[in-house]
C-alpha cells in the first residue's frame, strides 16, 4: 500500500504548475522534502536540485537517481485583449487535447479556458479537421492582464479512481515522488544523488548538467511512461503498446535516447525476481529519459530507466494505478539496498 | 450583484442530461419552492413555479420556459473494461479527448475520454481527428469490476468543475442551459415583493437538447396566453465573430423571426429600454433553436418570443457566460410579467 502521506504528496506535486523553464513551485516541494535527509543540498545554475545522502559505509559506490520536475504546458505569447492570450505549448502536446479544457495560468493559477468554435456554427467538413494552435486561445475572462510569458498547464485537478489516481503532469510528478522516497530511505552502503532536473521535456537539457556536476558511477532515470494498453480495432492484437497498466515497473532496455546498460538491467530483474516483484521490460522504441543525458556526461555513466506507467501522458489527464507505483518503489528501494560496485565489475553482456 | 453565483455553481455541478435531469430537478425544486406559490413537476419530468396573479378568474397565464438539460454522452459498447459512447445532443468530437467524465452506472464512476494513438485506430484516421466512435471513457478498474457497475445506455456526463474568470464571468459545462435555470431563479426573486395580474409560470424543462419534448408538454399542460423561451445564444469570441454573435456581459438579445410575436418582442424591447436594460436584437429567419419553436405550435397555437443570454464555446464543457447577463435577463422578464394586464391579452391579437 501507498503510505496516506505519500499520496498527498503526489497530490500536492500534481496539482502546482510547473512546466519547463519554470520548475519553481515542484523545486519548493522538493526542497523541503529532501533537506532533513540529506548531508548537501544545492540548486545549480539551471534550476536542478542536486540532494546528496552520503554512503555511512561500503565501497564508495555514488549512485544518482534522476526525476525530472518539469511538465509539458503552454506559455502566454501575445496579448489580443480583453483578457485574450495566444499561447505556445512547451514540450510535445497534441493539440487536438487543447480544445475545451479549462487551465491554470502562472503563479497564481489564474482560471481560464481554451473554447471552441460553438458546434452550430460549424460544417460537418470543419469538425473532422484539426484546430490549429494559431486558431486557438486562452480566455481568462473580460479585463484580466496577465504578463506575457507566463506559463499555464491544464486544469486538472488530482482525483482518486479507486485504485487509480488521474491527474496532469504524472509525467513526471510520479518520479519526483518516488525519488523523494527513495532518498528519505536511503541506504548506508552507497551515496545516494537525488537530482530533480529542470527541462527534461524540451530536450534532457537539465540532466545533463547534473551528471556532470555529480559523476556517479551509475545513473537511474525514474519517470513515467505510456501505457498504450487499449483494444486494437477489429479485435487485433495490441503490438504498440509499450507498457501495460498493472505489469509492474518498466524497465527500459533502449529508447529513442539511451541504451540501457545491460548489467544494470540484469541486475534490476534478478532483484525483482528475487523478491517477487513484478516488472515489464517497456517494449524498444522512441521516446526518452533523463537517461539518455547522464549516460553522455564526462567519460560515459551506466544507466538505466525505470518507470512507473501511465495512460495518456501529456494529456489534460493521465492514469496510473497505484500497484504499480507501489511496485515501482519496491524495486528500487531493494535495488538500492542491494547495489554495490560488483554489479558494475561484471562483464556488460 | 452575485448573489445567483452559488446557486448557478450547484447547477453545474449536478448532472441532469437530457431524459436523465432528476439531479438537477430537484436542486432547481428545492430552490423555487421557497419563491413560489407552488411548484409542480409534468409528467415529463419539467419543473413548474407558480406565481398566482390577481386578475378576476379565469386568468391569462404568462409560461417562461428554460431547459434545464445538458448534452453528454451515452456508453454503447464494453471492450476489456474501457467504454464506447456516442453523443447525446450536439458534441462536437474535437472537444472529448481528455474530457473529464462521470459514468453514471450502477454508481457514479469518475472516468476520462481518451484518445489511442494513431497505430490503435483503423488506418484512414491517422493523426487527424478521431470519431466519436473510436474514442473510449476510461474508469481506471479492472474489467470485471466495469462489467458489474457500467451496462450499455448508462449515460455519461461530463465532470469539469465551474470555474470563476475574470470580468464576473463563470465557466462550466451546461451552462447552456443552466444559465438560464439561474435567469428564471433571479426572476422569481425579483417578483416575490411583487404583485401580479396573470398567473406566471417559470418551468425547467426537459429534454431540449434532444427532442424538446419537455417545452412542448409544458405548454400543453398549462395553456398559457404566451410562452417565452430563455435560452443562450452565440457569444463573440475566439472563432466565432460574425453577425451571428454578441458581446459577452454587454446585454441580453431578444430573438426575431417566424418564431417570435411581434406584440411581445416589441413589448420586451419597450421594457428594457425603461430599465435601460442593454440589449440587441438576433435574426432567426428560420428555426429559432429554442424552446420557443416546439410551444408555438402546440394545441390552437401560442404566442412565443426568445430572451437569449450570450455564451461563449457553446456545447464545450468551458462555455463562458456573465454573470450580468443572466442578471438582466431575470430583472427584464420579472418586469414584464408584471406589466402583463388586461390590455396585452387584446395587443396579442392579430388586426
Amino acid at each position: 500500500m501507498i503510505p496516506d502521506a505519500l499520496l498527498s504528496l503526489l497530490e500536492r506535486l500534481c496539482n502546482v504548475v510547473a512546466v519547463s523553464g519554470d520548475e519553481g513551485e515542484v523545486r519548493q516541494i522538493v526542497l523541503e522534502e529532501v533537506r532533513p535527509h540529506a548531508d548537501e543540498v544545492r540548486i545549480d545554475a539551471l534550476g536542478n536540485v542536486l540532494a546528496i545522502r552520503r554512503a555511512r559505509n561500503g565501497d564508495g559506490l555514488r549512485v544518482m537517481l534522476a526525476a525530472h520536475m518539469d511538465e509539458v504546458g503552454f506559455m502566454l505569447v501575445a496579448e489580443e485583449g480583453d483578457g485574450l492570450y495566444r499561447f505556445e505549448t512547451v514540450g510535445s502536446v497534441d493539440e487536438r487535447y487543447l480544445v475545451g479544457k479549462p487551465v491554470w495560468v502562472g503563479k497564481d493559477h489564474l482560471p481560464g479556458v481554451i473554447g471552441a468554435r460553438p458546434i452550430h456554427l460549424t460544417t460537418p467538413e470543419e469538425r473532422s479537421r484539426k484546430l490549429s494552435l494559431e486558431s486557438l486561445r486562452i480566455d481568462l475572462g473580460p479585463g484580466r492582464k496577465v504578463e506575457l510569458g507566463s506559463w499555464a498547464t491544464f486544469a486538472t485537478p488530482f482525483r482518486r479512481l479507486g485504485s487509480a489516481v488521474l491527474a496532469k503532469a504524472l509525467d513526471n510528478r510520479l518520479g519526483v515522488a518516488t525519488v523523494i522516497e527513495l532518498f528519505r530511505n536511503a541506504p548506508p552502503q552507497l551515496e545516494l544523488q537525488a537530482v530533480f532536473t529542470v527541462q527534461e521535456e524540451i530536450g534532457l537539457r537539465g540532466a545533463s548538467v547534473a551528471a556532470y556536476a555529480l559523476q556517479p558511477h551509475l545513473g537511474i532515470a525514474v519517470d513515467c511512461t505510456p501505457a498504450h494498453d487499449l483494444p486494437a480495432p477489429e479485435g487485433r492484437e495490441n503490438t504498440v503498446y509499450n507498457t501495460r497498466l498493472g505489469a509492474g515497473p518498466a524497465i527500459y532496455r533502449a529508447d529513442g535516447a539511451t541504451l540501457s546498460d545491460p548489467r544494470l538491467v540484469r541486475f534490476l530483474e534478478e532483484v525483482a525476481r528475487r523478491h517477487n516483484i513484478p516488472y515489464q521490460i517497456r517494449q524498444p522504441g522512441g521516446g526518452g529519459t533523463d537517461a539518455g543525458a547522464i549516460q553522455r556526461a564526462r567519460a560515459g555513466i551506466p544507466v538505466v530507466s525505470v518507470s512507473v506507467p501511465g495512460r495518456y501522458p501529456h494529456s489534460p489527464a493521465t492514469l496510473a494505478l497505484l500497484e504499480d507505483w507501489e511496485n515501482t518503489l519496491r524495486l528500487l528501494t531493494q535495488a538500492l539496498k542491494e547495489f554495490t560496485v560488483e554489479v558494475l565489475e561484471e562483464k556488460r553482456s | 450583484m452575485n448573489e445567483i453565483l452559488p446557486f448557478l455553481k450547484d447547477l453545474l455541478s449536478l448532472p441532469g442530461l437530457s431524459g436523465y435531469e432528476s439531479p438537477v430537478a430537484m436542486r432547481i425544486e428545492e430552490a423555487w419552492s421557497s419563491l413560489a406559490d407552488e411548484v409542480r413537476r409534468t409528467r415529463l419530468g419539467s419543473v413548474h413555479a407558480w406565481r398566482f396573479g390577481i386578475a378576476p378568474a379565469p386568468r391569462p397565464r404568462a409560461l417562461i420556459a428554460a431547459h434545464m438539460d445538458a448534452i453528454g454522452l451515452m456508453v454503447t459498447q464494453i471492450v476489456e473494461g474501457f467504454l464506447r459512447v456516442t453523443a447525446i445532443g450536439g458534441v462536437d468530437p474535437r472537444i472529448l479527448p481528455g474530457q473529464p467524465v462521470i459514468v453514471h452506472g450502477r454508481e457514479s464512476l469518475p472516468g476520462v475520454v481518451v484518445m489511442p494513438k494513431a497505430a490503435l485506430l483503423p488506418p484512414e484516421i491517422k493523426d487527424e481527428i478521431v470519431p466519436i466512435e473510436h474514442l473510449w471513457v476510461d474508469l481506471g478498474l479492472p474489467a470485471t469490476e466495469v462489467e458489474q457497475k457500467v451496462q450499455v445506455g448508462d449515460i455519461v456526463s461530463f465532470a469539469t468543475a465551474p470555474m470563476e474568470l475574470s470580468g464576473e464571468t463563470i465557466a462550466g459545462h451546461s451552462l447552456d442551459n443552466r444559465a438560464s435555470v439561474a435567469a428564471l431563479t433571479v426572476c422569481l426573486q425579483a417578483l416575490r415583493s411583487r404583485t401580479l395580474n396573470w398567473d406566471v409560470i417559470l418551468a425547467a424543462t426537459v429534454q431540449e437538447e434532444v427532442t424538446m419534448a419537455g417545452a412542448r408538454t409544458s405548454a400543453f399542460v398549462e395553456q398559457p396566453t404566451l410562452a417565452i423561451a430563455v435560452d443562450v445564444t452565440f457569444a463573440k469570441g475566439p472563432g466565432a465573430n460574425d453577425w451571428q454573435t454578441f458581446e459577452l456581459g454587454k446585454g441580453i438579445v431578444l430573438a426575431w423571426g417566424p418564431n417570435i410575436h411581434p406584440a411581445i418582442h416589441r413589448r420586451l424591447k419597450e421594457t428594457a429600454e425603461q430599465m435601460e436594460i442593454p440589449y440587441k436584437v438576433e435574426y432567426t429567419p428560420r428555426h429559432s433553436g429554442t424552446d420557443a419553436y416546439a410551444m408555438q405550435t402546440v394545441a390552437e397555437g401560442i404566442p412565443t418570443a426568445v430572451v437569449s443570454i450570450p455564451l461563449r464555446y457553446m456545447h464545450t464543457p468551458v462555455e463562458v457566460v456573465a454573470l450580468k447577463d443572466i442578471e438582466r435577463a431575470g430583472r427584464l422578464l420579472a418586469e414584464f410579467l408584471c406589466r402583463l394586464d388586461k390590455a396585452f391579452v387584446e395587443a396579442l391579437n392579430w388586426s
